[in-house]
């Protein structure tokens, strides 16, 4: 594994004390704040106005099918790794009215929506949604098929990314090549240190906005011993992780087991309820349906996030072709680690582990792998 | 639209609580605009005038229990265009479909003062093993929204749009978080369709199973992490006996936990 390091300039270190100054920073320039709180006994990515509603001191226990917050004496702000969901419902929202329309004489008159100008920062994303957010950028703003709402969305965006310091349970990021250490996609990255009773923030900026913002921050030049500090607990959290892929030869290995029998012994399991694909960072597929009121004076069009897990999703004229949930799962596991590659050039699994941990049955895509690809 | 005749809609009652009907009526804002629509000429519970059939909609609340019942719905059945089932009781058997787990007359004895008056089948059957039904509405008691959506659609010729799928896509799509995975807590949320908009585990609750079981529905390796959550068989057994008991993977799931 390569040896995370931080870049030697531009860096530079930010108290916890002077933390909140970075939230009004980006408040002052009209951002609505999007950040991690505690809610429902998880971490949910919500709107937020204050340091002291992050989750103070709170860590996250992930196993496959479990989930539990734990309070710790050290009072980190980002000592939780991701949240239940992604953070792709602000930038691909679960439900949203394409257009609508009234009658109008013979015709009828289309009402296109206001278009969603507010300028998001997002607080706390992880390298790993960096790399989902990438994804879906390439995907949804760059490619033949652009997906306007989406890059209205992300044109506003500020992105506040967080090195990992500590692996979740579930997390395989090292392996998927995408973490611990945000790389790229950003505007400011932190790293949270809290040593010796000491608690402040190595802070990289990774655009020429985030440069601005430092400049209105209280901010130090680092000591040599702090971003070595720093780069040791980024190089720990990495080589902490329990969980693999061999992101490289995957996609091969398993495009060869499309008629293995292990695929039916996970369905025996698999539940097909479509919460994988729900939690997904990746995960973009949408139903579009149409829509009239009583009487028929106004129709509209919704799209609403889908799932390759229900019946109707691979509905043809004539029927569903993928009516076993054997051939659901493995279209989507397949998906992501091999028709992604192929589709658009990149593995569509970031490693970030939502769908081990809220699988209601506790499905290990990571080990499902192991099973399809190293047993003979 | 105005020189279209107006679609005639029935509503009837069969072994049920009136809890279905009455969204009906629960349907407030949207209400003027459905009587406005289409005549309610057959609804007891709304109004004493009576139109006469056909019918182009009839809305069939309640579970077949008595020999009299089952002979009421094939004339119900003659005089509609559309049969619609509305509701758990309806659509499964309801929660009097307990009784088919057990000799009913043991129920009679002890229930009723005069058992000998008590006219009634061994089992509490759903109205689609008796006749043809063209669309179902499920939940206990049925979404209002689903009900209107389902009215919409019939007056302007287009498929409902009701989903099959789980209560788990709408609960995420919610933005709640799962109370089996952060709590764990059992929900049937998986093993059930969608409809209610996942009602109770926005409150913390497990899902009961209201809307019956979704369109692929694997109840056992649902009861066997309920297991490993150390639920009781017992409880295993009264999570899938509810409203749904006597849907076929509900009723087979918890066959399979009694004792």
């Amino acid at each position: 594994m390569t040896e995370i390091t931080l870049p030697d300039k531009d860096v530079v270190v930010l108290e916890r004390k002077n933390f909140q100054g970075l939230l009004d920073a980006l408040s002052d320039s009209g951002y609505e704040l999007l950040g991690p709180i505690v809610r429902d006994s998880a971490i949910v990515y919500e709107r937020i106005h204050a340091v002291d509603e992050l989750p103070v001191g709170w860590v996250d226990v992930c196993e496959p099918g479990k989930y539990r917050l734990v309070k710790e004496k050290k009072k980190t702000l980002f000592g939780c790794t991701i949240g239940s969901q992604s953070w792709r419902r602000f930038l691909h929202p679960p439900t949203s009215k394409l257009w609508e329309a009234t009658r109008d004489g013979n015709g009828f008159k289309v009402i296109q929506p206001e278009p969603d100008q507010v300028k998001r920062a997002l607080i706390g994303v992880r390298s790993c949604d960096l790399a989902a957010l990438a994804i879906h950028d390439k995907i949804l703003s760059q490619g033949q098929y652009i997906d306007h709402s989406y890059q209205e969305r992300r044109r506003n965006l500020f992105v506040v990314a967080v090195n990992c310091v500590r692996p979740g349970g579930t997390c395989f990021c090292a392996s998927m090549k995408t973490g611990p250490k945000a790389t790229s996609g950003f505007d400011l990255a932190l790293t949270e240190m809290y040593v010796s009773n000491r608690h402040y923030f190595i802070v990289e900026p990774g655009s020429k906005a985030g440069k601005k913002l430092v400049d209105k921050l209280p901010v130090r030049q680092p000591k040599e011993s702090e971003i070595k500090a720093a780069q040791k607990e980024l190089n720990k959290a990495a080589s902490g992780m329990t969980r693999t892929i061999d992101s490289e030869h995957i996609g091969k290995l398993l495009n060869e087991k499309f008629d293995d029998p292990h695929w039916e012994a996970i369905a025996e399991r698999c539940l097909a309820c479509g919460n994988c694909t729900m939690v997904c960072p990746t995960c973009f597929c949408t139903n579009v349906e149409d829509s009239t009121d009583l009487t028929g004076q106004h129709a509209q069009r919704q799209r609403w996030w889908d799932s390759c897990f229900t019946v109707d999703y691979s509905y043809i004229h004539g029927g569903s072709i993928r009516t076993s949930v054997t051939s659901r799962y493995r279209q989507w596991m397949m998906h992501k680690l091999v028709y992604w590659q192929e589709q658009f050039g990149m593995s569509g699994c970031v490693g970030c582990g939502r769908c081990i941990t809220w699988c209601p049955v506790g499905i290990d895509i990571t080990e499902e792998a192991r099973q399809l690809t190293v047993k003979e | 639209m105005a020189a279209v005749k107006k679609p005639k809609l029935a509503v009837w009652k069969f072994a049920s609580c009136d809890g279905c009907q009455l969204s009906l009526l629960d349907c407030e804002d949207e209400l003027l605009a459905i009587a406005k629509e289409i005549t309610i000429a057959n609804f007891p519970e709304a109004s004493r005038a009576i139109v006469k059939g056909p019918y182009d909609i009839s809305l069939v609340e309640g579970s077949i229990t008595t020999p009299h019942d089952a002979e009421r719905i094939h004339k119900i059945r003659r005089m509609s265009k559309c049969l619609v089932t509305i509701g758990a009781c309806a659509t499964a058997g309801g929660i009097q479909a307990l009784r088919n787990f057990a000799d009913v007359n043991d129920f009679v004895s002890i229930v009723y003062a005069n058992p000998a008056y008590i006219e009634t089948l061994n089992k509490s059957t759903p109205i689609a093993d008796h006749v043809f039904v063209d669309f179902e509405l499920r939940g206990c008691p049925i979404n209002k929204y689903q009900l209107v959506e389902f009215i919409s659609a019939t007056l302007n010729g287009r498929k409902p749009n009701i989903g099959t799928h789980s209560v788990c896509m709408e609960c995420k799509m919610k933005g709640n978080v799962c109370v089996m995975v952060s709590s764990g807590i059992p929900c049937l949320g998986p093993v059930t369709q969608m409809g209610c908009g996942a009602l109770c585990p926005s409150y913390n609750r497990g899902c009961f199973g209201c809307f019956g079981p979704m369109e692929s529905p694997n109840t056992k390796s649902l009861a066997a992490w309920f297991e490993r959550l150390q639920v009781p068989s017992d409880d295993i057994v009264r999570m899938f006996r509810g409203f749904n008991a006597y849907a076929e993977p509900f009723r087979k799931e918890s066959e399979a936990h009694e004792k």
